[in-house]
């Protein structure tokens, strides 16, 4: 099939590609611009290992094409960190090692930096079901929710 | 505890056995949490290579037919495809052999089938092509002709007279005359007089029980890049528990020589007994070989449901004798698990594990490994254990119900302790299983009041834990730092653990440490990371690769001192003269001596290798208060602890971290988790969607009790931490929901349908 132009935003910086129409935005950023940040754990929207941003909406990028890309700003992990200085929640994470395979993580920090953008103090219940779409097999989510809960205090205080 | 007191605690615990220790017992942030925060940490499917193909496996959609005819002569003709493969592809010199011992013929059979499908998902051949898209629809160009043949996916079914045969020949010596084909292995354990037993007790209680096949369901699904030539020298990248048992089998499994094999393990992105075995990677070097060109190949979701290992289902039979003060006099169970279409349900674990926590004068096990039309087992945190477990946890706790016994108490009166002859032979050296009952017994959790229509219920668990062949190096650098490398892949967090006892042992700081995961051309032989061995036997690798490297940094400064090497000690990272010689000279820093290592006899490394035989064995007790609606069926787990005998935590948060995630899996288990099979053979929820792992709305927060009861068979006192704690839950949310409503599930998962089927009885009989 013959390949479409795209000219999108991604973490700031314009991007253009080339994409068959039947490739997912998932698989552009992965296989085309070397973005392997978010991974597929489902292809179908389940897991949200995949998490991205459009135009600051939180979005599974397996279950959007590339060339609705077109003309939208994507956000994903390798943009959360300002040059050097990780993400508050990016220490957060390390600091109560609420990651134990990682795979789930980049998915997960998307998804959390989404909702304290939206909402700078969570409760922990809010913060269960915000990050209900995004499955982690390992930690039981016991340290994530709790990293999550402490980033956004911390974010209050300096903010 | 409650939230707001939760802090991540940087210093050690306070616990006695810490007093000698300066690193371990400590909490740092893990040498690779930059990587896997900034989406930097490369995984199975995240490398690439130069003129990379792309693969796709075409998989059966029948439970059991016979392969009359594959055409690839179509796909093969289509633009940009450049290689097909089938089973002819593949090595004709691995041997057929009854039960396990012919494992490598059932793993070349379940990579690729031969002259049988034998469950919906599996492999007929595949297909490289240059783009991933182009290989999917060259999948649907091959033509496969079958003769669909009846088929069986239940475990009773299948031992049933006129089941559908899998395999003749399959059964190996161990299985009684007169039983089904399917039946592959049987397992016979136990001592003493278990009918004199029950005559004792003053109430004996036998029911049956079934669990349901579960899935590791890890988050990354199988993945691979796989680079062959036709001079049979290959790279392999994957991701895996165990890279050197993945070189050996795809070189048998490819008529390779195993050391032209080269496997480095990618970042795994979860695995949980899951990625033990190969599914994948020998198909990807048979096209690779075939078109000369390196082949990416990448699982779907619905391939890793399909096609990958779940866990066994089980169906089980208890009987358990008690007198009315809780001794229990005698106790026996059958356990007939299927683990698919080969032999390898761990039948011979679930009767071992399923009274170990018991002193018992009486007891008999018997097991049955048993094949059905379904994906070849893999194991799976504890394989075999949980559902032994639930099925001996909810007697005991129906037995306490009945003889209005306290279920912690029981336990106490009956547990085995140091001496204890085991339930599956050996007697127990130090173990911790009083420790946790005691300290979940003082847990403020125990005696918290409960609300209307919670329970609340305890269950134990035991895993035996594994040491297994280990190879670990050491190289100090010149300006002090030292390298570790390990074979075992860090699945969880074990780069700082190997990282916290090196730096104990040389007495330099955690962070001038870089431990890495070294491929197949770097180092000896590793066993998989399996077994909860990783801490345990890696750890112990690397302690003493760490103390090979003192010995030679002592020489080294009782050379440069002109005294003998026993006159040098080694404190805090300095040799020290000591004896005679004490205060004689300035103590020398590790820094010191390696500064000038090339001059005064070169490199300095530390290497150890063996297989370690004292894992000491695990115990567990958890607390759990469930909550029962008693209109819709649905259970909520509303609070969760878990007490483990961790021997040492070397980390305590990620040994925490293990015993929360073996938590959350076994409440999917218990709740919500099932593989569901249509009356044609195939299966019906392979997806995220349909096959529900817990998400963060589904579960309270997991707190945690580290019970440390040092085993005898490591250096620090480590036991394994990462199976046991899958054991208790599913009994003791059992046992919770029978306390809340009133009812006795004795078939996983306890889904809102099942209980309220058991509401409606008890209504009935009210």
């Amino acid at each position: 099939m013959k390949k479409i132009h795209v000219t999108t935003k991604i973490n700031g910086d314009t991007v253009e590609f080339l994409c068959d129409p039947r490739e997912t935005l998932l698989d552009v950023l992965r296989d085309r611009l070397g973005l392997t940040g978010a991974k597929e754990g489902c292809g179908t929207g389940d897991c949200g290992a995949c998490s991205v941003t459009v135009d600051g909406r939180l979005t599974c990028s397996c279950l959007m094409l590339g060339v609705e890309a077109e003309g939208h700003e994507i956000g994903t992990v390798e943009g959360i960190a300002d040059g050097e200085e990780l993400h508050p929640l990016q220490k957060k994470f390390i600091e109560y090692a609420a990651l134990q395979c990682g795979i789930c993580t980049p998915g997960i920090l998307v998804a959390a930096k989404n909702l304290l953008e939206r909402n700078p103090d969570p409760t922990e219940e809010e913060v269960r079901y915000w990050l209900a779409g995004n499955l982690c097999r390992c930690t039981g989510y016991d340290k994530i929710i709790r990293a999550v809960l402490d980033t956004a205090a911390e974010m209050r205080e300096a903010s | 505890m409650a939230l707001d007191e939760y802090k991540p605690q940087k210093g050690g615990s306070e616990l006695e056995t810490d007093h000698q220790f300066k690193y371990v017992g400590t909490r740092p942030d893990r040498p690779d949490g930059f990587d896997k925060v900034t989406g930097r940490a490369r995984f199975g499917a995240d490398m690439y290579a130069p003129g990379m193909l792309h693969a796709a496996i075409l998989r059966s959609p029948h439970a059991h037919a016979r392969i009359v005819r594959i055409d690839t002569s179509k796909a093969e003709a289509m633009e940009g495809v450049k290689a097909v493969v089938t089973r002819a592809d593949f090595s004709k010199n691995v041997p057929f052999a009854p039960g396990m011992a012919g494992e490598f013929w059932n793993i070349l059979e379940n990579v690729m089938a031969g002259e049988k499908v034998l469950y919906d998902g599996h492999a007929v051949a595949a297909v490289a092509a240059t783009t991933p898209l182009i290989a999917r629809d060259a999948l649907k160009a091959i033509e496969v002709e079958y003769e669909i043949l009846p088929h069986v996916t239940d475990v009773d079914e299948a031992m049933k007279p006129d089941a559908p045969v899998i395999r003749e020949g399959a059964a190996d010596k161990s299985v009684p005359e007169g039983m089904h084909p399917n039946v592959v292995r049987y397992h016979e354990s136990g001592h003493g007089d278990v009918e004199a037993g029950f005559a004792e007790a003053d109430l004996v209680i036998e029911d049956h029980f079934t669990t349901e096949a579960t899935h590791q369901g890890y988050i990354e699904p199988h993945a691979c890049l796989a680079t062959l030539g036709s001079d049979g020298k290959g790279e392999l990248w994957c991701c895996t528990q165990g890279h050197w048992y993945v070189q050996k089998v795809c070189a048998a499994l490819l008529d390779l020589e195993t050391a032209n094999l080269r496997v480095t393990a990618s970042e795994i992105g979860g695995g949980f007994g899951g990625k033990t075995t190969v599914f994948i990677e020998p198909v990807a070097l048979a096209l690779s070989r075939k078109a000369n060109r390196p082949v990416k190949l990448v699982m779907s979701r619905s391939e890793v449901f399909r096609a990958t290992g779940p866990t066994a289902s089980a169906s089980m039979d208890i009987k358990i004798g008690m007198k009315k003060d809780g001794t229990i006099t005698a106790a026996k169970g059958e356990f007939r698990l299927q683990g698919g279409a080969f032999p390898g349900a761990p039948m011979e674990f679930t009767a071992m594990c399923a009274f170990a926590c018991y002193n018992l004068k009486n007891v008999h096990q018997v097991g049955y490994d048993v094949m059905t039309n379904r994906p070849k087992q893999a194991a799976y945190r504890a394989p075999g254990s949980p559902m032994a477990a639930f099925a001996v946890e909810s007697v005991i706790d129906e037995l306490c119900n009945r003889l209005g016994l306290d279920p912690i108490e029981v336990r106490l009166k009956n547990a085995a302790r140091e001496g204890t002859k085991a339930s599956y032979g050996p007697t127990f050296p130090r173990i911790g299983l009083v420790e946790t009952l005691e300290a979940a017994k003082a847990h403020p959790h125990y005696s918290a009041p409960l609300k209307p229509g919670q329970g609340r219920g305890i269950s134990c668990g035991f895993w035996f834990n594994h040491g297994g062949e280990t190879s670990v190096s050491l190289a100090l650098s010149e300006d002090g730092s030292a390298q570790v490398m390990v074979g075992t892949p860090d699945i969880g967090g074990s780069r700082a653990s190997m990282a916290l006892m090196a730096a104990e042992v040389l007495g330099i700081p955690f962070e001038k440490i870089r431990v890495t995961i070294a491929d197949t051309g770097s180092l000896g032989y590793n066993e998989i990371s399996h077994g909860s061995r990783v801490t345990y036997a890696s750890g112990l690798a690397t302690i003493k690769a760490a103390q090979d490297a003192v010995r030679k940094l002592r020489q080294r400064a009782a050379d440069k001192w002109g005294i003998d090497v026993e006159a040098v000690d080694w404190v805090d990272g300095c040799a020290v003269p000591s004896g005679p010689n004490a205060g004689d000279f300035d103590p020398l820093p590790l820094a010191e001596i390696t500064k000038n290592m090339g001059a005064t006899g070169g490199p300095i490394s530390g290497h150890y290798e063996a297989t370690p035989e004292g894992a000491g064995v695990s115990f567990a007790t958890h607390i759990v208060d469930a909550e029962v609606d008693r209109e819709t069926g649905s259970t909520r787990v509303v609070r969760y602890t878990v007490v483990q005998d961790a021997g040492k935590a070397i980390h305590p948060t990620y040994v925490e971290g293990q015993f929360q995630g073996g938590a959350a899996q076994g409440i999917g288990w218990a709740l919500n988790e099932e593989y569901i099979y249509g009356p044609d053979g195939r299966l019906q929820n392979p997806g995220f969607l349909d096959y529900r792992i817990p998400v963060a709305s589904d579960l309270p927060m997991i707190d945690t009790v580290i019970v440390e009861v040092p085993n005898p068979g490591h250096p620090y006192g480590v036991r394994g931490v990462g199976e046991t704690s899958i054991c208790p839950p599913l009994a003791a949310i059992a046992n919770a929901v029978s306390n809340a409503a009133g009812v006795r599930l004795r078939d996983l998962p306890m889904r809102p349908s099942r209980i309220l089927e058991e509401l409606e009885k008890q209504q009935g009989d009210a």
